[in-house]
């Protein structure tokens, strides 16, 4: 059952299209990533589904509501984390999941929900001491609280540091596993890849793909690359035609790596040469984002 | 599935409000402690004497007027203040996204302001009692109360007006100091207005609320023989005041911070860098 139904969507303000036309949806229990570079109308996309703003056109229906009618049932079942907010820095961590949890019909226990947050030693400090990976959790606790059926994480680990985005990555999961159908924007790559079910990209306001992390922009059945370097004289004597030498740099992108290594690494073998640097690469998320994007403000 | 009371939320908020207040000790100063010494002072320098064209003491007249004074500044300033920290600090936007109805969140502000104004008229009128030789006269304390809450309800909305109209935190703070201030000299809070004073001035005076509060409150506490006998028309001035603030702060209300990428990206910034 769709949770999430996005069909044609616009937003526009002034002269811009800040949401030029987009269609997705999200299924129950999923977790969908829309990814894209800053400024590609990942907020605006969120903030109208979430309620907070009015869009231009198209249609959107969320758990059967539609959010610009802002219904108190509605909020009941969703849990925002914002990109930009902040917690009371005078309260503590507990009181402040009490006092944002009272308002919802059904809620977690405060106790169980800091511990899933990993805040339990923290759960009496005035949130003012907290460190920034700390007030984000935080902050996610204050989104799940009212046990929603659907979760927005909007940019849920921009400004961590490494081993803190793992720990957030780890949460995401846990709650992708207690059955929440989460969305969550981001403009990591790596964040898209662990986390989400579905992808999409999302560039100027327009979707240009979407697709499983393994799949999207055509990655399964594109071409490997496998690259090595070797003295700019051997070159010619390949026993298989390069698609591209730069210098020493000699590089194949083949659809039958299989064949095309055996065949050179037979050929180097024998001829006792060795293909320095030798990689075999399939194109990356990375990559495929990068081509999607132009690689626009990254 | 079952909702949470009404009751239970009002509650919920208030005893919220309350606690930030409380924490918040730059605001609990100006609000209580503030005018509290101002009362010191102004007794101590004028040797707490009987004002001639009063008929009554130093005291009789301060402890009153400050009374009121801080509780304006309970309501007004400090939900003005306060408010508008909490849009730019993206508080309130957090609030919208819960099934938190808005009237229970204004409600809240205003109940919890009320009863902290509450405590700092009660401080100040206390402080009379027992040090300065406040009188109190018993007959007038219905008066003394109804003029007392519909006052504080009436600028527990104009601070949420304030805050609804203010561009950021330290904007409200501008607009409530300069409008409490010079409109507390005006309306007979420090100083009684002189009978010279500039009919336009006085004008002025009359069309802001303040002066609707402080002076049936201090005439409350004038001797049987002077007192001023009570206006509802002050009453019902306040209560307009009230009211038609109440109104323009709903509909001007504002959630989200101001836009703008500034402020976001260094809060960001110092959030990473903690």
């Amino acid at each position: 059952m769709a949770v999430v139904t996005v069909t044609n969507l616009t937003k526009r303000y002034g002269d811009s299209d800040a949401v030029a036309g987009i269609d997705f949806t999200i299924e129950e229990g999923e977790v969908f990533a829309l990814l894209g570079p800053n400024g590609a109308g990942k907020t605006t996309t969120v903030e109208i589904l979430e309620g907070y703003r009015d869009r231009t056109g198209g249609h959107v229906d969320v758990l059967g509501y539609d959010p610009a009618d802002n219904e108190r049932a509605f909020k009941e079942r969703i849990g925002i984390v914002l990109q930009e907010s902040s917690v009371e820095r005078d309260l503590t961590v507990r009181e402040a999941i009490d006092t944002y949890g009272r308002v919802y019909p059904k809620r977690l226990v405060t106790g169980d929900l800091i511990d899933i947050v990993g805040l339990g030693e923290k759960a009496d400090a005035r949130v003012k001491t907290l460190s920034g990976g700390q007030k984000r959790r935080l902050e996610v606790a204050l989104g799940i609280v009212g046990d929603p059926d659907l979760i927005f994480l909007d940019e849920p680990t921009t400004g961590f540091d490494p081993s803190a985005r793992r720990h957030a990555w780890e949460m995401i999961a846990n709650l992708s596993t207690l059955g929440k159908t989460i969305l969550l924007t981001t403009h990591y790559m790596d964040e898209a890849q662990n986390l989400a079910d579905r992808v999409a990209v999302i560039n100027n306001g327009l979707i240009v793909a979407e697709g499983t992390p393994d799949t999207l922009g055509g990655r399964e059945t594109a071409h490997t690359t496998i690259r090595f370097s070797l003295e700019a004289a051997l070159a010619g004597e390949l026993p298989v035609d390069p698609t591209l030498v730069d210098g020493t740099i000699v590089e194949y992108r083949t659809d039958d790596p299989t064949a095309v290594l055996h065949t050179l690494t037979g050929w180097a073998v024998g001829r006792h040469v060795a293909l320095d640097g030798l990689t075999v690469t399939r194109p990356s998320l990375e990559d495929v984002y990068l081509e999607l994007t132009d690689g626009e403000e990254r | 599935m079952k909702r949470p009371s009404a009751f239970a939320l009002v509650a919920n908020q208030t005893r919220y409000e309350w606690r930030i207040f409380w924490r918040t000790p730059i605001s609990a100063f100006f609000t209580v402690l503030f005018p509290l010494l101002i009362f010191v002072v102004f007794s101590l320098v004028f040797g707490n004497e009987r004002i001639d064209y009063l008929g009554i003491t130093t005291a009789q007249f301060y402890a009153p007027s400050l009374a009121v004074f801080s509780a304006v500044s309970a309501t007004y300033t400090n939900i003005s203040i306060n408010t508008a920290y909490q849009r730019d600090e993206g508080i309130l936007k957090r609030v919208r996204g819960t099934p938190l109805p808005a009237w229970i969140y204004f409600a809240g502000k205003i109940l919890s302001s009320i009863a902290i104004a509450v405590i700092g008229a009660l401080i100040m009128l206390g402080a009379g009692l027992a040090f300065f030789g406040l009188q109190v006269y018993p007959e007038t304390i219905p008066t003394l109360l109804v003029v007392f809450f519909v006052g504080v309800a009436a600028f527990a909305a104009l601070g949420l007006l304030v805050a609804a109209l203010a561009p950021s935190g330290p904007g409200a703070t501008a607009i409530a100091n300069a409008t409490l201030l010079p409109l507390a000299f005006v309306s007979g809070v420090f100083i009684v207005p002189a009978e010279k004073m500039p009919t336009w001035l006085n004008a002025v005076a009359s069309f802001f609320p303040l002066k609707h509060f402080v002076e049936p409150f201090v005439a409350a506490f004038s001797p049987a023989a002077t007192r001023a006998s009570f206006s509802w028309l002050d009453l019902a001035y306040l209560a307009l005041w009230g009211v038609v603030s109440l109104i323009l702060a709903i509909r001007w209300f504002r959630w989200e911070p101001p836009t703008g990428g500034g402020g976001r990206r260094s809060r960001r910034a110092s959030a990473a860098s903690e």
